[in-house]
Formats: structure tokens, sequence, C-alpha cells
């Protein structure tokens, strides 16, 4: 592993991510913390671990970000949402995110122009070894990992749901309601079963 | 080493900060320097068991990050802010 390219790195990333947790602008903290992902991602790189780079920039930096950006373009609608809009445009808000990540850019392709990909040959783990204990001794971790990626699915589908259809159901079992109580006098005469079961 | 630096941010932040966003960002902090943590130790032990357990914390983060995310949704819509404190009001 090349000794300078960690240090640069792990600067990067402990100074994104104390401006992540000192921010007010939401969108904001979301570019340094996508900044200190990706530096993250060139720690990994550069110890010998290439296909747990391109996982890190792929699911982290991509979706969980994307995620947070929905989330937070959701929340605030209206005008509030065009003035942070014009204030994002702003070149003091993106010039810090952009330089760190220049000097990231410049050591990746210093890595990749040293030719080795990243470690020494001793401890670089290919990823197919990866795959091999991926699904070798560790199957039934795969299994539950499955399980939970398909709770946290029907979690999130159940909390998105939204209150829009609810005053429907509602008019549905009044409706319900009334025609049991319509059809309640037929049904009370002399007969036990269920008054539902007209 | 720096994954420690990075985990003390992490709670930090999630003491510091009391916006559910940023609460939610430091977990991803948190769980991001364990899976260094992972992966610095196996590159030094040159097993890929490190790299397989960086796969798991990874399935864990983003399923965590979604159902915390539609949580922050439901809060929004109930207290109309992002204020953790608002949500106190729970009297048992």
């Amino acid at each position: 592993m090349n000794v300078t390219v960690f240090y640069i790195a792990a600067a990067i990333a402990i100074i994104t991510t104390c401006l992540v947790i000192t921010r007010k602008n939401a969108v904001l903290a979301l570019l340094y913390l996508a900044i200190s992902l990706i530096s993250v991602a060139v720690i990994f790189y550069d110890l010998g671990a290439p296909f747990i780079a391109a996982l890190e920039v792929i699911i982290y930096a991509g979706s969980i970000i994307v995620l947070f950006i929905f989330v937070i373009m959701m929340l605030n609608l209206g005008k509030r949402a065009t003035v942070a809009e014009q204030k994002l445009l702003h070149p003091r808000m993106w010039i810090g995110p952009t330089i760190l990540a220049t000097i990231l850019v410049g050591e990746v392709a210093y890595l990749l122009a040293r030719g080795n990909a990243g470690g020494t040959a001793a401890n670089v783990v290919s990823p197919k070894e990866v795959g091999l204990t991926l699904y070798g001794p560790y199957l039934i971790g795969v299994e539950l990992s499955s399980l939970l990626l398909m709770s946290a699915l029907i979690g999130t589908y159940h909390l998105g749901w939204h209150k829009q259809p609810k005053p429907e159901t509602q008019d549905v079992g009044r409706e319900y309601a009334t025609s049991v109580d319509v059809g309640g006098n037929t049904v009370r005469v002399g007969s036990s079963r269920p008054s539902g079961a007209t | 080493m720096l994954a420690g630096i990075l985990f003390a941010l992490g709670v930090v932040g999630l003491l510091v900060r009391r916006n559910l966003l940023f609460i939610l960002m430091s977990i991803e902090i948190m769980l991001n320097a364990a899976g260094l943590a992972f992966i610095t130790a196996g590159a030094r032990w040159a097993q890929a068991d490190g790299q397989v357990m960086f796969i798991f914390i990874l399935a864990m983060a983003v399923s965590e990050v979604s159902v915390g995310l539609a949580l922050v949704l439901q809060f929004y819509h109930q207290n109309r802010s992002l204020d953790a404190d608002e949500a106190s009001e729970m009297r048992g």
C-alpha cells in the first residue's frame, strides 16, 4: 500500500466528516458526506480491496446519498426549496467539495498510473476470493442478509404508504355499516345468523 | 486509528445534532468506520473475511437507511419538523 496516498485520503476523510457534522445546510452536508465516502473508497483501493472500493462508491456514495437527497427534496417543498436551490448554485457552496474531490481523483489517477492495483502483491484480496468466501462458509450470512433486505423492503413500503387511501377505506366501511343497518331488520327477525351475512 | 477517529466523529454527530437527517448521516459514518476497520484487518492478514463482513455491513446499512428515511418522512408529516426533541411527547 502507498502510505502517502493513504494519509492524504485519511486527512480528507476526517476533514469532510468534521464538515458533515457541523454544517447547517443538509444538502451541503450530504455533498461532504459523499466526498468522505469516496475518500474511504480510495483508502480501500489503496489497501488492496478494489472490489469493495467499487461497491462503496456504487452503493454508499451512489444509492444512499441519492436516497438522502430524495428525502430532502421531498421535505422542503414550496418557496423555500427554490431559495435554497439558488443558494446552492452559488460557487461558494460547491467550491470546497470540488477541490477535495479533485484531490481524490488525482490520487486515483496516480495509483492507476503506477500500474499495480493498490497494495503489495501479498495483501491484495481479489474479488474471486471474496466471492468464494462469501458463498462458501458465509452462505448462511447471505441468506440472513437477504431476509434483512426483504424485511426492510416490506417495512419501507408499509411506512411509505400514504395517508391518501385512508378516507376511502373509511367511506367504504361507513357504507358497509349503513347497508348492514338497513338490512338489519330483516336479519334480526328470528335468525341467529351474523348480521353481516346478508 | 482512522476508523476510530471516524467512528468518534459519528458518535459526536449523533449526540450533538438534533436534526433527524444528520442523525442518520452520523449513523452512516459510524457504519462506514466499522467497515473500514474490517477491511483494514482483512488486508492486514490477507483474508477475504473482512470484505465479506463489509458486504454484510453494506446490506445492513442500506436497509437501515431506507427504513430510517421512511420513518423520517412519516415524522415530518406528523410534526412538520425534523427536530428529534419533538418526538418526546409520548407520556407513559
